[in-house]
């Protein structure tokens, strides 16, 4: 007897929730609200990325050309796959301590997983993702970026 | 001389507009004036060519216009655009689709039993064809109104399933044949269920003739007629329906995460594109079945007395009533598989055999009672 009541009720129930989902899609085909589709190439000029998204690594630099990078080499070790080479020098300050600085901060966006491996273990916060991501180029030497810009001084106080 | 005849009653003898509220004066015209102007062979050779020419038409609009539909709910419940690029709205999407099928190489599988291999496809296209020869589309548009209609859509919509299992077999691939061995398993079991929600409803008919049964849905139609008896079979008959044209959630057939592709994994070009449209097509006529038997076919919707009410309804052709109850079937349908997660192949049987098979013989039995006390509408 109990079974029986079991059976009519698992209908019963199982009926209620199919209902529930298809109310569900339902109101989502009639009105669908927002529509999460870009129509990309002919959105280009407005589109916006979110946040998180990894586009590439950037190296910011405030508006006196100054970034945060000291060229520890913290990022061309913890790297998976070689994308980032560092290259750095030794320079004297006026009160005779030695200091590294960084030349070059070479990035090959070709080698690059977008891991963000450098991001996070960077212990100054010198790197960054930008948002673009139209990354094609017509020569694969294109790909090999270097981050600091030219001219460019370590910020005060980082270290 | 008769072409000016031909003409002249389609122009004068009414307006001419009402051809499209019944069509049996207009195919009774051109039966006259082929007659007249040939022998009785060559009239039924032309009336069948005809007829075929048609059919194709319909298939391509059709089966390219469900496609479509599919791709456009789905992506509406799942908040995308879907096809947007070729022309407005991405209408034109399955058209390309199919040019670009008939343009790829049919690739021949080593191993496979190529007569067979290249029957399969066909086999489901042919069915798919026998089955829209028996579906009354509007009032006189109906290719054969057959007495034993109910039957024959019945025994010959089971027949598609050799087409699957032909193909699965033959292609001398692992995928493929389990995919048709589900295929198969599932079709025997859902092709009872099918029978008998259809089986309750010609209790409420009193005929297998798919005219009369819509004839007879005049003052009504049987879902509401044959009220809650109706209804279950009516649920029954789309889940069986469903299940019969191996659609999500009954879609194991093909389960592409588990199978690659079912049962056509084995075909490229436009052998696939068969049995890729012959699915849709399926729908369309499990839909049509549904709606003629349960939602009253190109009958307009009457209510008992309403006088005015019934003349603004017939205002309407049939032939969009019929389409406009399909349509709304099929949207059903496409709910079902972008609502529910797939089935295991043990909780379809159990579905089946525990479930709606006992419900079904029940209800046939609750069905015939109400029909002999007369205790329907």
């Amino acid at each position: 007897m109990n079974s029986i009541v079991q059976y009519f009720k698992d209908i019963i129930n199982g009926a209620g929730s199919l209902l529930k989902g298809m109310r569900v899609t339902n109101r989502y085909f009639f009105s669908p609200g927002k529509i999460v589709t870009q129509k990309y190439p002919d959105n280009r000029k407005d589109l916006v990325m979110f946040e998180r998204f990894k586009g590439e690594v950037i190296m910011p630099h405030n508006e006196k050309n100054e970034h945060r990078c000291t060229g520890c080499g913290i990022c061309e070790i913890s790297c998976p796959n070689g994308t980032i080479e560092i290259i750095s020098r030794t320079i004297t300050t006026e009160d005779g301590k030695k200091k590294r600085i960084i030349d070059k901060h070479i990035y090959r966006l070709g080698m690059c997983t977008f891991c963000a491996l450098c991001v996070k273990s960077c212990p100054f916060n010198a790197l960054a993702f930008s948002q673009d991501f139209e990354h094609a180029v017509f020569n694969r030497a294109k790909l090999i970026k270097v981050l600091n810009r030219p001219g460019s001084q370590l910020m005060k106080g980082v270290e | 001389m008769q072409l000016i005849a031909f003409l002249n009653v389609l122009t004068t003898s009414e307006p001419w507009w009402r051809v499209f509220y019944d069509f049996s004066t207009l195919t009774k015209s051109i039966d006259e004036w082929l007659r007249s102007s040939m022998s009785s062979f060559w009239t039924v050779t032309i009336e069948m060519l005809l007829i075929g020419v048609l059919f194709l038409l319909f298939y391509a609009v059709i089966g390219l216009f469900l496609v479509y539909a599919e791709r456009k709910v789905c992506a509406f419940i799942q908040n995308r655009l879907g096809p947007n690029r070729i022309g407005p709205y991405g209408i034109f999407q399955t058209v390309a689709d199919l040019v670009k099928l008939l343009f790829k190489e049919l690739i021949p599988i080593k191993n496979a039993d190529g007569f067979l291999f290249n029957l399969a496809p066909y086999i489901v296209i042919i069915v798919n064809f026998m089955l829209l020869g028996a579906i009354p589309f509007a009032k006189g548009l109906h290719a054969i109104d057959f007495n034993i209609g109910i039957f024959y859509v019945i025994a010959v919509s089971s027949m598609s399933v050799i087409g699957v299992l032909l193909a699965g077999w033959s292609s001398n691939s692992k995928y493929s044949l389990i995919g048709a061995m589900r295929s198969g398993a599932m079709i025997v079991s859902y092709e009872l269920s099918i029978g008998l929600a259809i089986i309750t409803m010609v209790i409420l008919a009193g005929s297998m003739q798919l005219s009369q049964i819509i004839e007879a849905q005049r003052t009504g139609w049987f879902i509401f007629k044959g009220h809650i008896p109706a209804m279950i079979a009516f649920l029954i008959y789309i889940i069986s329906g469903t299940a019969e044209t191996n659609r999500g959630p009954f879609d194991l057939a093909e389960a592409e995460s588990e199978l690659t592709a079912g049962y056509h994994t084995e075909y490229s070009g436009i052998r696939f594109a068969f049995f890729y449209l012959a699915e849709f097509m399926n729908m369309f006529i499990v839909a049509s079945i549904a709606a003629t038997i349960f939602l009253g076919g190109w009958m307009p919707f009457h209510v008992g007395s309403w006088e005015s009410f019934n003349r603004v309804m017939d205002f309407i052709p049939p032939f969009f009533w019929y389409i406009g109850k399909t349509f709304f079937v099929i949207y059903l349908i496409m709910l079902f598989k972008w609502t529910f997660p797939r089935l295991r192949i043990d909780q379809l049987l159990t579905l089946e055999w525990k479930y709606l098979l006992p419900i079904n013989l029940l209800n046939v039995l609750i069905m015939s009672f109400l029909v002999l006390m007369g205790w329907h509408f």
